[in-house]
């Protein structure tokens, strides 16, 4: 188990590191140059070169890149061009109004996930099932935008139940915020639910197909003991991973509904700071999804490792 | 007379298969009293997991009962409520199934999925639920109750978990019937009588009654007083065990008891021929009559009722009275008795082999020199990240196999006799030592071996269905080796390949056919005429019928045998049983944790002096003869695999152990009168002496 741990955080630095080099590489690649996006276009050549010799750029690459990995680390991530602001503030207060959300969203979609999938893999070939099996299909294949457009207008506008914006003011406290919240949340967990829910019942219906099952029923247990005891503890394994690694995926990926709801989120700006060829937001931004994701993985790994005891005991 | 725990009456249990009803057990009766066991011995497709689902009330979705009533303990069981069976289920009534590790849940402690039944019936505190867990874990001898308790199911041996299985199915005070589905199929033999030797002891002190369902006839003979012959989903005969085997009454019973491989016995098995019938196809006569050598007119046409033939004895065959009489021999079986005198040049020559001398190279077709093998062999990075030591599988094997006889490879799972033939077939690299194939060194990978090498070696495995590849008809599969590695043509090959199906009994129309179409033993006859298309030198055989029901195996041994003869190939046969090994082997060899402990010609093995590790996998077979008694030397669970003991490495399961002797100094080989081989600190006659000993 130590040194399962231990490999897995090894695994998880190596990773960083490669993904950092990959997008420093990346951003460089990107059409388009710094001193045009900086000085504007008629800059004078002079006044270009100073500013590559002042941002580092006339270095060789690779001493570029263990340059800004090194203020990187130090949390020297330097300003952004377009906001002409320290880049570290932005993108954790950015980083902290995402997983707001991630973090409501996960609490909608996977206790009734769980919930749904595990009924619809105890009725396999029932009305439920095919119901829940449908109607998952459906939310997966409709577009996020989609979705969110449908709950603002019906939810919002015509219900007014909620507010259709989810522009939140960076100091509102977190009840004023949640009204906000929830539909963008929403609109987020519909995907999770489906895919989790899917997942689960799938999970289950290959439990309960497992000789244990009925060992655990021949002992005489009730059937309510078999399943939450027996089957379901089995079938979740999978599930918590991919859970896990969802949550990585609601921080960084959510760009298509922030926008549609107008909400603050460090997906929409990304989106800015591409518009806006503003490199060290772009790197700030992108290594914080990054690790954001690989942490999510490492977790999922984790939780998997400590909740098997085949793994955790070899 | 007291009431039967259980009684079966003309029970039908049907499938719901596309629309149709199919029986899988048909009319059955039977009643198990308390104290008894009860045995159901039947191959697959029997109808002998159906008829255990029945019993326990648990049968699949599809499967349903059309007729028939079964009693638990007086109480209609067939219609009793889910409610009530799960307060009978754990409590009254038991079942240990086939394959222990499925069958437990991966994720809960052994000690917890015990305390979990004593929980729901006898309503104790955790605390007391959990001390009765170890109690039990006790009494079926596991040791180290305590921490097997707190032990995953992986964390333990296959013997130990299905010990565990026994211990939760027999945890509940109020036990009244024990059912044992196949209990001891999936363990080694020397696990397997460990297993029996503590069903026969709790038998004793638990007044529950006992259906004991398997197809080892060996096993009923130990266990069971009375025997209930199951064929096609019918019983054909139920008696008591003692006349069963002395006097069986149906053809099916005589044959089935005939079709196992007996030590000492060279007498070609009795095969029989044709398949158990499919559900769809179920004859209308007597369901034996297609396979039955005995078979009339009326046999086909009329179904024949289960007659008792004498008190306590049924059968179920309309000539049971001409077999009585004994007017009706079914035993004049023609195959010709196999010859297996060796002359004693021959035993000399052999001699000379083993002990390492090169000589008479034309005759060996295959030796191995001190083969080494190693497993998990660590990289730098590999051993960074903590990986396990590597593990030496195969130990300073030496051997050689001759044209034209068979040397039979013995061990339990783990001994190291796998690896050592991947080794041969390159699928593992040989660390040291060096391994011939006429002349041939045995190196590399498959594919850099030239043609010539290839073609001399083939394999026969374990699963023909892993074996062949599916999407491949019979034909394209047998022609490829033929036209790669013979180089004939398409059209030579199309007819060598019928050729070599006629050779295995197979109809030639089998070519156009895909392996799912095949029953397992003709899918074994095709894996076996494949391997002879290359026309080898030598075909490993790993466990080449182990996978295969009774009467199946007879036939595959039987057809291995003949072709031997006539192309003279060397067989290398790896096996746990050794009834198989004994029936084909000239000569035998004994691997333990990588290492040869004995070696020999076949007929000097079965007679002492033995190495205390072959007397004790001799000791561990059991019989089909209930009036056999077993020498009862049994061998203590193996221990973990990747920790090679000091000295001797049988040592800490050894029941002849010495002292520190054998505890610190490797044993040398010694050599008994018969001319055979064994590893051990013991000579030769102290050992026969030991092992001559009548049992008190």
């Amino acid at each position: 188990m130590i040194s399962y741990l231990t490999r897995r955080v090894l695994f998880f630095g190596l990773t960083l590191l490669l993904t950092s080099l990959i997008v420093f590489a990346a951003v460089r690649l990107l059409p388009g140059d710094v001193e045009t996006a900086v000085l504007g276009r008629g800059a004078e050549p002079a006044a270009r070169a100073a500013l590559r010799q002042e941002l580092g750029l006339d270095l060789p690459f690779l001493i570029q890149y263990a340059n800004w990995l090194g203020k990187f680390l130090r949390g020297d991530w330097g300003n952004s061009y377009a906001l002409k602001a320290p880049i570290m503030p932005l993108v954790m207060q950015r980083l902290g109004n995402s997983m707001r959300l991630a973090l409501i969203a996960m609490l909608i979609a996977v206790p009734l996930s769980v919930l749904l999938g595990l009924l619809a893999g105890l009725s396999e070939g029932k009305p439920f099932d095919i119901a829940f099996s449908l109607i998952s299909l459906i939310l997966v294949g409709i577009p996020e935008f989609v979705m969110g457009i449908i709950l603002i207008n019906v939810v919002a506008l015509e219900w007014k139940l909620l507010p259709p914006s989810a522009s939140v003011p960076p100091d509102a406290s977190f009840s004023e915020a949640l009204p906000r919240l929830i539909l963008p949340s929403l609109t987020a967990a519909a995907v999770l639910l489906a895919y989790i829910g899917r997942l689960t019942r799938v999970g289950v219906i290959a439990e309960l197909r497992r000789t244990y099952v009925r060992t655990a029923v021949l002992k005489g247990l009730r059937w309510r003991q078999v399943v939450f005891k027996h089957v379901l503890r089995n079938a979740l394994l999978p599930t918590i991973t991919v859970i896990a690694i969802s949550f990585g995926w609601l921080i960084s990926g959510l760009v298509v509904i922030e926008n549609v709801f107008a909400y603050p989120g460090l997906g929409r700006l990304m989106v800015f700071a591409i518009q806006q060829r503003d490199l060290p937001l772009i790197l700030g931004g992108v290594m914080i999804a990054v690790t954001a994701f690989a942490l999510a993985n490492l977790i999922a790994d984790l939780l998997y490792a400590a909740l098997n005891p085949r793994i955790r005991l070899s | 007379m007291e009431s039967p725990i259980l009684a079966i009456e003309n029970l039908t249990v049907a499938y719901r298969l596309q629309g149709v009803w199919l029986d899988a057990v048909r009319e059955v009766s039977l009643s198990v009293n308390a104290a008894q066991t009860y045995g159901i011995v039947g191959e697959s497709g029997s109808g002998k997991s159906t008829l255990v689902q029945a019993v326990m009330g648990y049968l699949s979705a599809n499967g349903a009962v059309r007729q028939g009533k079964i009693h638990f303990e007086g109480e209609d069981w067939l219609n009793a409520p889910r409610r009530r069976r799960e307060q009978i289920w754990g409590a009254r009534l038991s079942m240990v199934p086939q394959d222990p590790l499925s069958a437990l849940n991966p994720a809960l402690t052994i000690g917890e999925q015990i305390a979990e039944l004593v929980r729901r019936h006898a309503h104790l505190s955790r605390r007391a639920a959990h001390a009765r867990a170890v109690e039990m874990l006790q009494r079926v001898k596991l040791p180290d109750p305590e921490g097997v308790a707190r032990r995953y199911p992986h964390q333990i041996s296959g013997g130990q978990q299905q010990r565990a299985l026994i211990a939760m199915a027999l945890a509940s005070p109020e036990l009244r019937l024990l059912v044992l589905d196949e209990p001891t199929t999936s363990l080694d033999v020397t696990t397997e009588a460990a297993i029996l030797d503590l069903f026969a002891e709790l038998q004793d002190s638990h007044r529950a009654a006992t259906l004991f369902v398997t197809h080892n006839l060996g096993v009923v003979a130990r266990m069971c007083q009375r025997v209930a012959v199951l064929y096609a989903g019918e019983v054909m005969e139920d008696a008591p065990t003692i006349t069963l085997y002395s006097m069986a009454l149906h053809p099916y019973t005589r044959l089935l008891l005939r079709a196992v491989p007996r030590i000492g016995d060279p007498r070609p098995l009795q095969a029989i021929p044709g398949r158990i019938p499919s559900l769809r196809q179920r004859p209308s006569g007597c369901v034996f009559a297609p396979r039955c050598a005995a078979a009339i007119e009326l046999c086909h046409a009329q179904k024949p009722p289960l007659e008792r033939a004498v008190e306590g004895h049924l059968v179920r065959c309309h000539r049971w009275r001409e077999i009585a009489a004994g007017s009706l021999r079914l035993e004049e079986a023609s195959a010709e008795l196999k010859r297996r005198e060796m002359q004693q040049a021959e035993i000399a020559f052999f001699e000379q082999l083993f002990s390492g001398e090169q000589n008479g190279a034309q005759a060996t077709v295959m030796r191995a020199d001190h083969v080494r093998v190693q497993y998990g062999v660590r990289g730098l990075l590999g051993r960074l990240l903590g990986q396990k030591p590597p593990f030496r599988a195969v130990d300073d094997v030496s051997m050689r196999v001759l044209r034209g006889k068979t040397l039979g490879l013995v061990g339990e799972s783990g001994s190291g006799k796998t690896t050592f033939a991947r080794s041969l077939i390159g699928l593992i690299a040989i660390e040291s030592g060096e391994a011939h194939l006429l002349d041939m060194p045995l190196r590399g990978r498959p594919r850099q071996r030239a043609k010539a090498t290839l073609k001399a070696m083939q394999m026969i495995f374990q699963h023909p269905e892993e074996s062949l590849n599916p999407y491949r008809t019979i034909g394209q599969t047998l022609r490829r080796p033929l036209m790669t590695l013979s180089g004939m043509s398409r059209a030579e090959a199309n007819r060598a390949a019928a050729e070599l199906l006629r050779a295995v009994s197979l109809p030639a129309d089998y070519l156009s056919r895909f392996p799912s179409e095949l029953s397992g033993g003709e899918k074994q006859r095709v894996a076996i005429a494949r391997a002879f298309a290359a026309q080898p030198a030598l075909i490993l055989c790993d466990e080449p019928v182990s996978s295969l029901d009774v009467s199946v195996q007879a036939a595959i041994l039987n057809l291995l045998a003949q072709l031997q003869q006539q192309h003279q190939v060397a067989y290398l046969l790896i096996s746990h049983d050794l009834a198989v090994v004994s029936y084909l082997a000239d000569y035998i060899a004994v691997i333990y944790r990588g290492q040869l402990v004995e070696r020999g010609t076949a007929e000097s093995f079965f007679m002492p002096p033995h190495h205390p590790y072959t007397e004790a996998l001799l000791a561990s077979i059991p019989l089909p003869d209930p009036k056999a008694r077993m020498r009862r030397i049994r061998l203590t669970d193996d221990q973990p695999s990747n920790i090679v003991p000091s000295g001797c490495r049988f040592h800490p399961r050894c029941p002849r152990y010495l002292g520190d002797i054998c505890r610190t100094q490797a044993p040398p080989w010694q050599r008994d009168r018969q001319g055979g081989y064994y590893r051990c600190h013991i000579p030769p006659d102290e050992l026969a002496a030991l092992q001559t000993e009548p049992e008190g």
